[in-house]
């Protein structure tokens, strides 16, 4: 059959090019040299790259942080995504107003989200750094983002306002695929709302959240923007995590060997944990 | 007019064969009901017709000419869907005339054609509404109105009425027969409704399996069904179908009773025996008789419907004319009405009908 | 839904939790706006209060003609819509062909563009480079919107696919019957019908380019071809910060994507909900 490919050839050819060709160059640029400041020392160097990744004490670090961003956004994202779904699935006066500008922050565009949450942060101009410390969080309203224990916090909290529409949107729509007689029986039966939560709304939810979190988590792990504009991975790369390590790698050092090298890192664990959440999901649906 | 010949048509998906040796003979105006139940192909062999579905093997003619490769809007076919599938943007008028719309017919033509068929079906008054804002009978109305504006060489319906509530369905039932009648123009009906099947058709093709079982008028598939999924197809209140053993002009039935039927070829082949249950008198408890036991009576005024136990056979049904005072637990006779009875060879295909004499 | 039990403390613990997401959705927001309109002189001393004593819109004045900020605003708005446009058409063909056909290789094509939306797109970021760079591409926004074009195309294609899978293919079948080709049947029945599909798509694909900054900081360094977040960003980096214009321009850059978003939340939760459930 020729006439589907009449359709998609215009997109295949493009996710082709611009996608697929240069993910095979990529991952071949992280067995050789390329440094656009030193010209000469271009070549194939063999797992050189890996080797030098390996005993590269940044890569570490940044593994760690990409590690707590994700955990701590992934985490808080659902939960309070979650809250606002079942907000959102009962009645209220004026919901239709509520829920319009309480997913308003998922179209703010991201550098813009990053810039007003940079400057929240900012005892100058921004309230939050007073407000903490009048309710004794911190012992003087200083700037988080200057602090190397702190500063991952700020660009979590930017990332959770920012992610909380997406989990609220995808699970709201599970939601309202439950039968409302399921409720009714339920209620028929005596549970109590507690008890209906857990043995109707949670099982029938959990296939869409095992999916949602697993591709959130992929998503977060790479997604660099808000570190990048906030702490641009500073300071002393307390915020620095393996994408904003690979886009500094490659657009401030110009080292694209080294920047798909540590690419390459990212997708193989980004690859494992996926294949991991896929069976971790197939074993629970099964019983 | 169209004369339609289907010849070892034959569909598959992937290794799945879903028709098999489909040969059929379809006269010029003539109405035939395709009647199986649901996934016996049937509505597959009415999308091959309309070319909406690739024809694996076999040819397929319309008046001589081959159409396995021609597309459906070359094949001057009509088609009326299940769905109704009306253009949710359109109105009435432009559902109706949207095929003269694509072949650039006269716009006035057009009009006075969309005007005629909505008199006609008595549209005259919503030509200006959007589908949702119809009735169910109403959108099946439009739905036939955009097959009839064509005048095509002949009509497809694929189970038009099973979305309708049953009043509409009879009253549609009769609007299509007069339709047939006025334009006496080929059509091919697909139901899974036996009385649609019974009341509409000049002959009734049975599908099972993706295997035509019989083809024939309605009353002969009623009176001289080719096997036991036929019988039991055709026929309201179904045939009741009980096990026998093969005699000698007569067949021994569970319980040891003999019931002979005289004048019959074949009987020591018989395994199953199929009586109607309109075929079947009540009388009194006696020897030759089957003794039953009455389970539920439904009493319908026109009609009485008893469902019994027979001792050592098993339930049947009986349906006699009137009111007869019949109430549950009582007992019983029935006495097999043996000119209409049939038999069964072992994998259900009849055995012949009694040769009946000539008087 | 159920009647639920009207407890007191439930029903305000409901209305308190949804204040409490209110605020938290929309105090950012507010504070950008509130910081642009407040006065430069007054920025040190009020900047943490809640409300200014005086406002002003001199930043938005400033902003907008003697800064290079509405250039940076056209060049965003010129690649966001003609990504949005050339994506939603080829999503289009391809959510068609998803939707409507069986063909060999299919779902090959489709974890091809899952996986795309997987991996991360920083990894092609060097080759990228590379490669525009060595077509003398750099700083041209046709670079920019051939590259948005080719990352949103999956998702995109997922969401058209979802919508053409609401609409009956009876519908087609009976264009068909009634004299269409293929094609007619999908220009004349199946695109009016999925017009809420194509816009959302367009708007949401607008609002993932007006906001992507990685690629456009890359392939744009030239002041005269900078997008609007790279615009921003150097903005910020290069000059003594004046907080107020900052925030201004913020806004305007709030605009277009709120515009959007507002006309296509609606369609995202519907394609979202059939999309989604299949994936």
């Amino acid at each position: 059959m020729v006439e589907p490919f009449l359709y998609l050839s215009p997109a295949i050819v493009l996710i082709g090019t611009i996608i697929l060709i240069p993910l095979i160059i990529g991952i071949s640029y992280s067995f050789q040299s390329i440094e656009i400041l030193n010209p000469f020392a271009t070549g194939w160097v063999g797992f050189e790259n890996y080797v030098d990744l390996w005993s590269d004490r940044r890569f570490w670090i940044a593994l760690e942080n990409t590690f707590w961003w994700t955990f701590w956004s992934v985490s808080f994202q659902f939960l309070l995504g979650l809250g606002l779904a079942l907000l959102l699935n009962t009645q209220f006066f004026g919901k239709k107003l509520f829920q319009a500008l309480v997913f308003l922050p998922w179209a703010v565009p991201t550098f813009l989200s990053a810039l007003t949450w940079a400057w929240l942060f900012n005892p100058t101009i921004g309230p939050l750094p007073h407000w903490m410390a009048a309710l004794g969080i911190l012992d003087e309203p200083y700037n988080i983002m200057g602090d190397p224990d702190l500063a991952l916090w700020g660009p979590i909290v930017a990332n959770i306002w920012f992610g909380v529409p997406f989990f609220a949107i995808t699970l709201l729509a599970a939601l309202q695929s439950i039968p409302g007689e399921l409720y009714e029986a339920a209620e028929i039966d005596g549970a109590s709302p507690w008890q209906t939560f857990t043995k109707i709304t949670l099982p029938f939810l959990a296939p869409m959240i095992a999916i949602t979190v697993m591709l959130r988590t992929i998503w977060i792990a790479n997604f660099a923007d808000l570190i990048f504009v906030m702490t641009g991975g500073g300071p002393a790369n307390s915020t620095q995590i393996l994408s904003t390590y690979i886009f500094t790698t490659a657009f401030r050092r110009l080292d694209f060997g080294f920047a798909s090298t540590i690419a390459v890192a990212l997708l193989i664990i980004l690859l494992v944990y996926a294949i991991f959440v896929l069976w971790l999901r197939k074993k629970l649906v099964k019983v | 007019m169209a004369r339609m010949e289907l010849k070892d048509l034959v569909k598959r998906y992937g290794a799945v064969e879903v028709l098999r040796d489909i040969n059929l003979d379809i006269a010029d105006g003539e109405f035939i009901v395709l009647v199986g139940p649901s996934g016996c192909g049937k509505s597959t062999l009415l999308r091959m017709i309309a070319g909406l579905e690739p024809i694996t093997e076999g040819d397929f003619l319309i008046d001589g000419a081959r159409m396995n490769d021609v597309s459906p809007r070359d094949r001057d076919i009509a088609m009326v869907f299940q769905s109704y599938a009306l253009y949710p943007h359109m109105d009435v008028a432009r559902n109706m005339g949207f095929s003269m719309e694509i072949r650039r017919d006269p716009v006035d033509e057009k009009k006075t054609r969309v005007a005629q068929a909505a008199e006609t079906l008595g549209l005259t008054a919503l030509t200006d509404r959007l589908p949702k804002a119809l009735s169910g009978g109403q959108r099946q109305r439009v739905a036939m109105g955009r097959a009839i504006i064509r005048d095509p060489r002949a009509f497809l319906f694929d189970e038009p009425l099973s979305n309708l509530d049953a009043a509409l369905r009879v009253e549609m039932r009769l609007e299509i027969a007069r339709l047939h009648q006025r334009l006496g123009a080929t059509m091919i009906y697909v139901t899974h409704d036996q009385v649609e099947a019974l009341t509409l058709a000049d002959r009734i093709v049975v599908l099972n399996g993706g295997d035509i079982q019989q083809v024939g008028s309605p009353l002969d598939l009623y009176e001289r069904p080719a096997n036991k999924f036929v019988a039991q197809f055709i026929g309201s209140p179904t045939m009741n179908v009980i096990p026998v053993t093969g005699g000698v002009e007569g067949v021994t039935l569970a319980n040891g009773q003999w019931l002979g039927l005289p004048m019959r070829e074949n009987t020591p082949f018989a395994t199953e025996l199929g009586i109607r249950p309109e075929h079947l008198d009540v009388v009194d408890p006696g020897p030759n008789v089957l003794t039953a036991t009455a389970d539920v009576v439904e009493h319908l005024g026109s009609d009485t419907n008893i469902y019994v136990n027979v001792d050592k056979v098993g339930p049947m049904m009986v349906r006699k004319h009137g009111n007869i005072p019949i109430a549950t637990g009582d007992k019983l006779g029935l006495r097999v009405m043996t000119e209409n009875a049939h038999l069964f060879a072992k994998g259900g295909a009849a055995l012949p009908a009694p040769v009946r004499q000539a008087a | 839904m159920s009647v639920t039990r009207t407890n007191p403390a439930l029903t305000l613990g409901k209305y308190v939790a949804l204040l409490a997401y209110l605020l938290f959705a929309l105090f950012p927001l507010y504070w950008l706006v509130k910081i642009a309109i407040t006065p430069d002189r007054l920025i040190f001393t009020e900047g943490t209060d809640l409300w200014p004593s005086t406002t002003t819109l001199d930043n938005f004045r400033t902003v907008i003609f003697q800064t290079d900020f509405m250039a940076f605003f056209g060049n965003s708005l010129y690649v966001s819509l003609g990504t949005a446009a050339v994506t939603t058409i080829l999503a289009a063909g391809a959510g068609y062909a998803f939707s409507r056909f069986d063909f060999g290789g299919k779902k090959i094509i489709v974890a091809v563009m899952l996986i795309t939306q997987m991996f991360p797109l920083l990894m092609i970021i060097a080759p990228i480079y590379k490669i525009v760079a060595s077509l003398g591409m750099l700083n041209s926004l046709t670079s920019l919107i051939v590259v948005y074009t080719a990352f949103n195309i999956p998702f995109a294609t997922f969401l058209m696919q979802s919508f053409f899978d609401a609409i009956p293919k009876d519908l087609e079948e009976a264009a068909m019957m009634d004299g269409c080709t293929r094609f007619q049947a999908l220009r004349k029945v199946i695109l009016p019908l999925t017009l809420p599909g194509l816009g959302a798509t367009l708007g949401f694909v607008f609002t993932a380019a007006w906001s992507e900054l990685l690629f456009a900081l890359m392939l744009i360094s030239d002041n005269e071809s900078m997008t609007f977040p790279v615009g921003l960003l150097t903005f910020v980096s290069r000059f003594s910060v004046d907080w107020g214009q900052m925030m201004a321009a913020g806004s305007l850059a709030l605009i277009p994507s709120c515009l959007f978003f507002i006309f296509i939340q609606r369609y995202l939760v519907q394609g979202l909900t059939s999309g989604a459930v299949k994936g």
